[in-house]
């Protein structure tokens, strides 16, 4: 916002979707370095889209993204669990150690150093009795914290959560918002795709209402308006999912081209 | 007792180079099979044995029962299948095994009827089920150089594997590696697959590298220990499948994947990792 402090991610009339269908569209925005910062919006808004067009895994279709000169590896983003093979024979610890991949990369072992970071991320979430169990014997919280571990040991400067408290018990949640409260502190960008709207209200102080285009992006309080919040679910209703070509191309925006 | 086990070997230099091929064979297919199965791409393995037979059998028809011209040949076929399929997926609605499924099928009429064009009934048995008891010079060294190949790439590629086959999206947010080492590992599966078809055939190589792999699920928590098991089962598949051959004067392929396979049914039973007979035991908890 001001000149000393850079946006952490600026949108410029953003569309990102898969085969070519927009999922979210003409997003225009930016993401203040340190914002502490939920998405929220019906099922199908978007959000996960525009956590994934971040990270760089989904290419704009139309539109930019920009990221303030930030790289690949200083965004730590904690997919929805449905991605990860909770089966694999894979312990806590060195689940927990990928963390450090920006250190490590794919040929350096743990040395003493990295090794203590490990149980110290450990221990922050509650785990230094779990490390030597599997994922696979972890129960849906436990594993959360696994990711969380993870994530801390990532030592991000934008950290992206999708759907992070999705079947996780009271008392994890509140310790995994402790710990984003602590990210806050240390001036990182958190962005969390989220649904329990109490839970925005209480612990993150913007929001960004998304359905398939932004309906509105400022202050919790000011957003999460119940006509606002109506407003977002008839758009994403009225979504539809045959459109050819969008009609609401504004004057120096690129249009759509099927 | 002792002598039973070992003068087969002692006495018999094919028996002995059976034995130094299966060997090989069991160190570098096993793991590789333990990732296919960790992946959930099992039968993609048995699809590819079947995508190397037209290679195999156009390299026989170019050069007669030669080992260099028919693993070339099976090489280069497996290698085209699998980028073949990623294309028919990625730019078709049908899904990876589907389209797998379908070169597989057209892959092995193919395969059977060029050997047929050129070679006897015996040929084709040659190239379909192997001859693990007439393994020359040639095609022990290939056999060895694939699984000294295969271990040293797999230690190289093992993190971002692992991760890969793990939480393949976590791999794509912190490293660009995901798809060369998805590419370098089908090239792995495939190179396995052309260096045991040798001894055991192209339609019963892939037992070699997925049964042992399967049968280590029963029996390691940790991915690492999974590998040394599926090696561990597959020597002894090796061993006790020519041993059995030789005193029960059984085909020799069939007799080792039997083998593997015996292995796998005790696993499942007895195994400590979910097998049946520990899921049905009452088990004392921990005092919490």
């Amino acid at each position: 916002m001001t000149q000393e402090k850079p946006p952490a991610i600026s949108f410029h009339d953003l569309t990102l979707g898969y085969d070519r269908h927009p999922a979210v569209h003409h997003i225009t925005g930016e993401v203040d370095r340190g914002d502490l910062l939920a998405l929220v919006g019906p099922n199908g808004a978007g959000k996960s889209t525009l956590l994934k067009g971040i990270v760089g895994q989904l290419k704009p279709l139309s539109g930019s993204l920009s990221l303030d000169g930030l790289k690949r590896n200083d965004i730590a983003y904690l997919p929805q669990q449905i991605d990860i093979d909770r089966s694999f024979p894979i312990t806590v610890f060195d689940a927990v150690s990928m963390g450090l991949w920006r250190e490590i990369g794919t040929w350096r072992g743990l040395d003493r150093g990295l090794n203590l970071a490990v149980l110290e991320a450990l221990a922050t979430l509650g785990l230094q009795d779990l490390g030597q169990r599997s994922v696979g014997a972890l129960s849906g919280g436990q594993f959360q914290r696994v990711l969380f571990a993870r994530l801390l040991l990532q030592d991000a400067a934008i950290i992206l959560l999708d759907e992070p408290f999705r079947a996780v018990d009271t008392k994890t949640v509140e310790d995994l918002l402790r710990l984003i409260s602590r990210w806050h502190g240390e001036g990182r960008t958190v962005i969390a795709a989220l649904h329990d709207l109490d839970q925005v209200r209480e612990h993150f102080p913007k929001t960004l209402l998304l359905a398939r285009e932004v309906v509105a992006w400022g202050p919790t309080k000011q957003v999460l308006t119940p006509k606002k919040l109506v407003k977002s679910r008839q758009l994403t209703e009225a979504w539809d999912e045959h459109a050819e070509i969008c009609e609401r191309g504004e004057a120096g925006t690129e249009r759509i081209s099927v | 007792m002792i002598h039973a086990l070992i003068d087969p070997f002692v006495e018999f230099a094919f028996m002995r180079r059976a034995l130094v091929g299966c060997f090989a064979l069991s160190l570098g297919a096993p793991p590789v099979g333990v990732f296919l199965v960790l992946r959930r791409l099992s039968l993609m393995g048995d699809a590819m044995s079947h995508a190397i037979l037209p290679g195999a059998a156009i390299g026989f028809l170019v050069a007669g029962l030669s080992v260099p011209a028919m693993s070339l040949g099976g090489f280069i076929a497996g290698i085209a299948v699998v980028l073949l399929a990623g294309l028919v997926t990625r730019s078709t609605i049908l899904r990876e095994d589907a389209s797998l499924a379908a070169f597989y099928l057209v892959s092995l009429a193919l395969g059977v009827l060029i050997v047929s064009m050129k070679g006897s009934s015996i040929d084709l048995l040659h190239v379909l089920f192997g001859t693990v008891l007439a393994l020359d010079d040639t095609a022990l060294i290939l056999i060895a150089a694939i699984a000294t190949l295969t271990m040293a790439t797999l230690a190289m590629i093992y993190r971002p594997l692992v991760l890969e086959c793990f939480d393949p999206s976590f791999l794509a947010s912190v490293s660009p590696l995901s798809s060369p080492t998805h590419f370098l590992f089908l090239v792995l599966v495939v190179m396995n697959l052309v260096g045991g078809f040798q001894a055991l055939g192209t339609l019963m190589v892939v037992g070699i590298m997925l049964l042992p792999a399967i049968t280590a699920r029963f029996w390691a928590q940790d991915i690492s220990n999974m590998i040394i098991v599926a090696v561990g089962a597959a020597f002894a598949a090796s061993f006790i499948g020519l041993l059995l051959s030789y005193y029960a004067n059984l085909p020799t392929g069939p007799a080792i994947i039997l083998t593997s396979g015996a292995g796998y049914l005790i696993s499942m039973l007895i195994g400590t990792q979910g097998g049946l007979l520990w899921q049905l035991m009452p088990r004392k908890h921990l005092e919490a």
